[in-house]
């Protein structure tokens, strides 16, 4: 998934009253009843693919974690599940890997975008073009840039692209995917390749809403280029770097077509199994919906934890 | 989008004009510029060439940077044997049904969040947005059992479009960002138009819908380019080859196609949301950093 920007709310001017509320007169009963018919007829359609495909599904999930269906016989299990699952011997290789992305994830396609929003706000010529440019790979489907990396530029012969260049730079080359401590970095760099251009955007557009009387104090008061970053840009844009570090660690816990594609799942000795990865072997593979339901259930208590935590945190600094 | 040129950013204007400073602008210009094209249309030169490479030049070390006797033959293969026509048939008609789809009730119900405000409009809206929270992956088991079986009409949803574009209508952010536009179109619009004793169907549709068409284009491009990137939900939902998606094709037919074969039809795949985003990138820029209407 790639990270969908959130455009920031305009500051209204306190809220208007509905168009109904308007003139003296008052409404009466029925009108009011049918005022709210007509909203929610307007409302019924989205609401029902809600119900069915998101709000049902999620209370179905947790409840699917504790049964167990057989032959088309449904058992409560407790546990079992959960306990079946925490066995497997993939389970903390696909949670450890997943951290691992997550991190290198972060590094990556979290502060290397804002920098690079940062320098092309500063550019006054070919913006444009370096912002198509930044956002070109997004719009591919995730498989045709997959499969570019898998096949061309991950090629451990000398032939491979990536080696060919560290090669003319008299680096050594690597094997990429076929060398366990390869597969994560080869993960992150496709991923960020693909994916960085939407947070790219939506840090220019924060950027270029910050009022240029700050940098111009700034620089009268002395601060360097770095400082005004630290004291300016950085306190300026924090509520939307919030919201991104947020949406980048919610993108990148799901981890699954990287690993489905680049390492045909596992990849060389569990390297890059992911839990995503793991919840669709158990749920389609080994027909073991309650488990892969299980799985999905303890993704969200550890998404929620560290929401939690977030909050915490973020709550604190203001 | 020119950048308004009155205000200043980190470094000011004058200082970039000035000697030392120029020379540097320039410099971190054209690197930034050579380094940008490398990085992010290298990549997609390098695919579409190197699909017309024979097998040998493309195991050649070093690799040649231009197809020394380019061979067509690989992008023919890859349309004929994997039946891309069908495959990418398949994706557009997804594609457009979910435009519909997520138009008609997806902007009903931002309207009447936005404008009509019907009693409990505000929890309903924060369960939507709740869903935000969610990953898609959480979802995928109990989604996919419901597709199965629908509750109450126990039908299978399964190589039916429907089980692509319904799930695709709870799209939470879609409907905060119409409500957000709707938002912002004045309360006096809506009054006067009732007050000509206009329905709230009347009122949607000649009033707040024309004045909403860059949002509306927004959520449109979102839509087709979601179906085209998607991945996992079509490929269970869909496992049939007369009704798979272009990506899942290409994914079944990797195992014993050719590589450069494989990356032809990655190629031919991604051309259809190039295009869309050639043509329509300003609407993406600006629906991507839509903070207020301007203008």
């Amino acid at each position: 998934m790639a990270i969908t920007a959130v455009p920031q709310a305009p500051r209204k001017p306190g809220r208007p009253m509905s168009p109904y509320a308007t003139g003296p007169q008052r409404t009466s009963l029925g009108r009011k009843v049918r005022d709210n018919l007509t909203g929610h007829a307007f409302l019924i359609g989205a609401v029902l693919c809600f119900v069915v495909f998101s709000w049902y599904p999620m209370v179905r999930g947790i409840v699917m974690s504790f049964q167990r269906t057989r032959r088309g016989e449904t058992t409560w299990v407790g546990w079992d599940n959960y306990s079946r699952l925490i066995a497997d011997p993939s389970f903390w290789p696909a949670w450890k890997n997943t951290f691992y992305f997550t991190v290198l994830a972060l590094v990556l396609g979290y502060a290397v975008p804002f920098f690079v929003a940062i320098l092309l706000n500063e550019f006054r010529h070919a913006k444009g073009y370096l912002r198509i440019l930044v956002y070109l790979p997004v719009m591919l489907p995730p498989a045709s840039a997959l499969f570019l990396f898998k096949f061309y530029a991950y090629d451990p012969s000398e032939a491979g692209l990536f080696n060919a260049i560290l090669k003319a730079l008299h680096l050594p080359t690597s094997q990429w995917m076929q060398s366990p401590g390869m597969t994560m970095p080869a993960m992150v760099i496709a991923s960020t390749w693909m994916n960085m251009g939407g947070a790219v955007l939506i840090y220019l557009a924060s950027l270029q809403n910050i009022p240029g009387e700050l940098y111009e104090a700034a620089e009268l008061d002395g601060a360097g280029i770095w400082r005004r970053i630290r004291h300016v840009t950085i306190p300026q844009t924090r509520l939307i770097l919030a919201l991104l570090a947020m949406l980048q660690i919610v993108a990148t816990m799901q981890l699954f077509i990287e690993p489905l594609i680049l390492a045909n799942g596992a990849g060389a000795e569990d390297s890059a199994t992911s839990v995503a990865y793991l919840i669709y072997q158990h749920g389609f593979f080994q027909n073991d919906l309650n488990g892969a339901a299980a799985l999905g259930v303890i993704m969200l208590v550890v998404l929620a934890g560290f929401s939690a935590v977030y909050v915490r945190l973020t709550a604190k600094q203001d | 989008m020119a950048q308004d040129s009155g205000t200043r950013t980190l470094i000011s204007h004058s200082q970039l004009n000035r000697g030392r400073g120029k020379v540097i602008y320039w410099t971190l210009l054209i690197v930034v510029v050579t380094g940008f094209t490398l990085v992010f249309l290298g990549p997609l030169y390098w695919m579409v060439t190197g699909a017309l490479k024979s097998g040998q030049e493309i195991a050649q070390t070093p690799p040649s940077l231009f197809p020394k006797d380019p061979q067509p033959q690989n992008y023919i293969d890859a349309w004929n044997n994997l039946a891309l026509a069908k495959l990418l048939f398949n994706t557009f008609y997804y594609a457009i049904g979910a435009v519909l789809f997520q138009l008609v009730f997806d902007a009903a119900a931002a309207y009447s969040l936005s404008k009509l405000r019907p009693i409990f409009g505000n929890v309903i809206l924060g369960l939507m947005l709740g869903t935000l929270m969610i990953p898609a992956m959480v979802l995928i088991v109990p989604q996919y059992v419901t597709v199965l079986d629908l509750p109450i009409l126990h039908i299978s949803l399964l190589d039916s479009p429907f089980a692509i574009w319904l799930p695709m209508v709870a799209n939470a952010f879609n409907i905060f960002l119409l409500k957000r536009f709707f938002d912002s179109i004045p309360e006096e619009l809506m009054a006067a138009a009732l007050m000509d004793g206009a329905s709230s169907l009347r009122t949607l549709w000649s009033i707040i819908l024309p004045l909403s068409r860059p949002i509306l284009g927004v959520v449109s491009i979102f839509a087709v380019t979601a179906v085209w990137k998607d991945f996992l939900w079509p490929k269970l939902v869909m496992p049939s080859p007369e009704t798979r998606t272009v990506s899942v094709g290409i994914y079944t037919f990797a195992g014993g196609t050719p590589m450069n074969v494989v990356i032809a039809a990655s190629v031919i795949a991604a051309i259809p949301t190039v295009i869309i985003f050639l043509i329509f990138q300003r609407n993406i820029m600006s629906g991507l950093t839509t903070g207020s209407i301007k203008g």
